[in-house]
């Protein structure tokens, strides 16, 4: 196969859907995987926290 | 500030600033009387200055304070007075250059104040001086907070911020020389930009040294953003900068890209200049400033990292619907316009959970001015991302391109969205830096506010107008099939709508004013906040018991 635009075109009109698609697919796996949830909650209230100084390791 | 460097920084500083004024001094003797010459000078003096501020205090006392119990707050202190004074004079040539379209003599016949070279001014002026420096100050501020771990390091942080904005006096005084790539939002040449990238890495290797020291497991969502802002501005920057200078004593340079993909070139790197600069990192501001204030967490977490991902993958591929009917393949046309459509997913699911997130304190929305700054961005934001979308679309763009519209829609996001997400960070920010109890003056937040409001809606309802008459009057046939209206008609017509333009920018200047006084008078006379931190409470020892 030619490595010439019309090549280049083919690729990306179809591959670009799929890898988009996947693409998709993992971030959606990744918000709604059950057991972030408690990672995520805590991540939100964390910067509600009045404490204004940095912590000790 | 300088007192909080140890001696050893200090010098670090000194070679830094030293070694800026002696490529200055090589810059104005490989330039000469060229641009280049010039430019040289201005370097030499910033370098210099600098250098001088350090050796004024070189020999001073060792700071005692303890670094590990506080984060690094100078630079972001120096950032905030640098952001706001750059909105005051970007938003001044703003209406200054508005005010020369309406009446054309306000040019004063000078070469220097024509439209041409005023109008990047204004556009640099605000996006990079104004939205860049309240970037760099809010982003040091917030990955401290959320990694609860400090900067990663000392004079860094100061060589991002002073770096920075010597590319800003670069690119500004530049055009007012006469000098420009002729590329939107690009317009520096070759010499600034390569100045950019090596500030702009330092700052990707500091936030993310940051970020690798933190004590807080989870990154959070507004680091993510602004990470996104730093990477991909970067790529961006470097890919449509690409340009050879003609010598090297010269400031003009050529770009590399020929044709019609220097216009998509052009066009990728400035639609994403919208995407990353003007939203991924005021989005990370939205994302830790709307919920502290609120006192509320943000509604939906999940919500936020699918926003996050679909912005950054759809704007990247949303930058053709500048070229719609041009020689530009009519697929990658479409392509554009396709994403640009699909981009409303992800821009209205972060501005829903924005709202949501306030759903239940809007008392506090109708009594807190700051709180209301944010709530309107993110309306303004919800307005100008579905304005956007519709405006990517064929049909519809061969009635707004090249019109006032796209300027209306611009500044629709520009003041209604980053200019607003800033004064309420900023005013969230300040009373905690300084650590006050809260700033000098509510009512003049509210003043700021109702003008910021006036003066975005009229500006956007003139606009709007103007951009939809210009349309319809361009593309007006007589029964023969000539045009209807001469060009020079529809600039006549423009003539009402060019003036409440201007008039509407004045009033955001002025609450921009407004908005300087208040923060230099918290800084100087508002009362101070207790610590916030409470002491573990122990029994007071009663002598005799």
């Amino acid at each position: 196969m030619d490595f010439d635009h019309n090549a280049v075109v083919a690729f990306s009109k179809s591959w670009g859907l799929f890898y988009l698609m996947a693409f998709f697919v993992c971030v959606l796996v990744y918000a709604f995987w059950p057991s972030n949830r408690s990672r995520f909650d805590r991540a939100k209230h964390s910067i509600l926290d009045r404490d204004d100084t940095p912590w000790q390791k | 500030m300088l007192a909080n460097l140890t001696s050893s920084e200090r010098q670090t500083a000194l070679v830094l600033a030293g070694g800026v004024a002696v490529a200055g001094l090589v810059m104005a003797v490989l330039g000469r009387s060229d641009v280049l010459g010039v430019h040289g000078v201005i370097v030499m003096l910033c370098g210099g200055f600098v250098a001088w501020r350090i050796m004024s205090s070189f020999y001073a006392a060792e700071p005692t304070q303890d670094r590990s119990v506080s984060y690094y707050d100078d630079p972001i202190k120096a950032g905030i007075a640098l952001a706001m004074a750059w909105a005051v004079f970007g938003m001044f040539m703003g209406v200054w250059v508005a005010a020369q379209l309406a009446w054309p003599d306000l040019a004063f016949d000078a070469a220097w104040s024509s439209f041409g070279r005023l109008r990047p001014t204004h556009t640099s002026g605000v996006i990079f001086g104004f939205g860049g420096n309240a970037l760099i100050a809010t982003s040091f501020h917030v990955v401290q907070r959320t990694s609860r771990a400090r900067l990663a390091g000392q004079v860094s942080p100061w060589f991002v911020l002073l770096g920075y904005n010597l590319f800003c006096v670069l690119a500004i005084s530049g055009y007012l020389m006469g000098i420009t790539q002729s590329k939107e939002y690009a317009e520096a040449e070759w010499y600034a930009d390569i100045w950019l990238v090596i500030v702009w890495v330092t700052y990707f290797i500091l936030y993310i040294k940051t970020i690798a020291r933190r004590n807080e497991p989870h990154i959070y969502v507004a680091n993510w953003y602004f990470m996104a802002f730093i990477v991909v501005v970067a790529i961006l920057h470097i890919v449509n900068n690409l340009a050879l200078p003609i010598s090297w004593g010269h400031a003009k340079s050529y770009t590399i890209w020929p044709g019609v993909q220097d216009a998509m070139v052009q066009w990728w790197y400035g639609h994403n200049a919208v995407a990353f600069f003007l939203t991924a990192g005021f989005l990370g501001m939205l994302y830790y400033y709307l919920p502290v204030r609120a006192q509320r967490p943000i509604f939906s977490y999940r919500l936020s990292i699918l926003s996050f991902w679909g912005i950054t993958f759809f704007y990247m591929w949303a930058g053709s619907h500048h070229l719609h009917y041009t020689a530009l393949p009519h697929w990658v046309q479409t392509l554009g316009m396709t994403f640009s459509v699909m981009l409303l997913v992800p821009s209205w699911a972060s501005a829903g959970n924005a709202l949501l997130t306030l759903n239940g304190a809007w008392h506090r929305v109708r009594q807190d001015a700051t709180l209301r700054f944010m709530m309107a961005a993110a309306v303004f934001y919800g307005l100008s991302t579905f304005e956007g979308s519709f405006m990517a679309i064929r049909p519809v763009n061969s009635l707004s391109h090249y019109t006032d519209w796209t300027v209306g829609h611009v500044h629709a996001g520009a003041l209604g969205w980053v200019a607003l997400i800033t004064f309420g960070s900023l005013y969230t920010l300040v009373p905690k830096l300084w650590k006050r109890q809260g700033m000098y003056s509510d009512a003049l937040v509210e003043v700021h506010f109702w003008l910021s409001i006036a003066g975005a809606l009229i500006y956007v309802f003139a606009m709007w107008n103007s951009g939809i008459i210009q349309g319809l009057m361009w593309r007006t046939y007589t029964e023969d099939g000539a045009l209807s209206y001469s060009f020079i008609d529809s600039l006549v017509a423009m003539y009402p709508y060019y003036i409440a333009r201007a008039f509407g920018g004045l009033l955001f200047l002025i609450g921009t004013i407004i908005g300087c006084y208040n923060m230099w008078m918290t800084v100087r006379s508002a009362p101070h906040a207790a610590p916030e931190r409470d002491a573990p409470v122990t029994p007071a020892t009663v002598p005799g018991e």
